[in-house]
């Protein structure tokens, strides 16, 4: 019984935006360092900009104010106006490693009367308890989950006051 | 943002007890019933099952019945925590896409414009 198998449910969420799927795409991949919040990035100081890559094989990361870039992953798959999967290869230590790929896809339907609706799916999530998965490996130690679970208390508590 | 900062908060409170880490450590071998779980740990047996208690709502495991014996297992929605992150992370991210789009939108066309 070693094999223990762990499948979170993917993460879905949605919303429905008033502009035009070319638009919403465009807004979507061209503009992001304008929307993504700043309080999810992984960067160890806050980002000027978030980047995508218009291409499969392309990248998407953070920049730091000193100019660094903090690699999030690869876009695994480019359909523009309609589809998108991007690659989530940060792990569970909050670290980019390109050995790890779990798959963010989004679709982008068009609805009637000009709107638009995005589904994004974020799937593999077992992959972050997988092998030697840090998430397992660390669970103990400062550096490892409960870290990470500090820092979730501790922003969450910053976010809130 | 009190969704992700309870859940952290329950969880992080769970794995802070040394014989919980202990307990959990184990599961992540594979399911175990209790008594396998209490036996080479210092506390008593009730003990133990109070443990595995805070463990499951803190969402980290969860437990089945196997004839009379009762089993844990790490629960498989239990990465709980860095679920609920990349939950609150996505759903954070398209209201704010959405109101950067309603913005543009409002204030004419300026999607070409660059930061």
């Amino acid at each position: 019984m070693s094999n223990l198998e762990i499948r979170p449910a993917p993460v879905r969420r949605s919303v429905v935006v008033k502009a035009g799927v070319e638009r919403s795409f465009a807004a979507f991949t061209g503009n992001i360092g304008r929307w993504w919040p700043k309080s999810h990035t992984i960067g160890s100081s806050p980002p000027v900009n978030v980047v995508m890559e218009g291409r499969a094989g392309g990248r998407w990361y953070e920049v730091s104010a000193d100019g660094g870039e903090c690699e999030w992953g690869k876009v695994l798959l480019w359909e523009p106006p309609t589809r998108l999967i991007l690659g989530w290869q940060v792990n569970g230590n909050w670290k980019y490693d390109p050995a790890f790929v779990t798959e963010v896809e989004i679709v982008f339907t068009a609805l009637e009367g000009g709107g638009t609706r995005v589904d994004l799916e974020h799937r593999n999530l077992e992959r972050f308890g997988d092998r030697a998965g840090p998430v397992r490996d660390a669970i103990g130690s400062d550096g490892g989950w409960l870290g990470i679970l500090r820092s979730f208390a501790a922003n969450a508590e910053a976010s809130e006051g | 943002m009190s969704r992700r900062s309870s859940s952290a908060a329950t969880a992080l409170a769970a794995l802070a007890d040394p014989t919980r880490r202990e307990l959990f450590e184990r599961l992540r071998a594979g399911p175990r019933a209790v008594g396998e779980l209490a036996r080479g740990v210092t506390v008593s047996r009730p003990a133990v099952s109070q443990h595995l208690a805070v463990l499951k709502a803190a969402g980290l495991v969860r437990d089945t019945a196997a004839g009379t014996r009762r089993v844990y297992e790490i629960d498989p929605k239990g990465l709980g925590a860095i679920r609920a992150w990349l939950d609150d992370m996505w759903g954070g991210a398209l209201q704010s896409f959405s109101a950067e789009l309603d913005k543009e939108i409002e204030d004419g066309d300026k999607t070409n414009n660059s930061n």
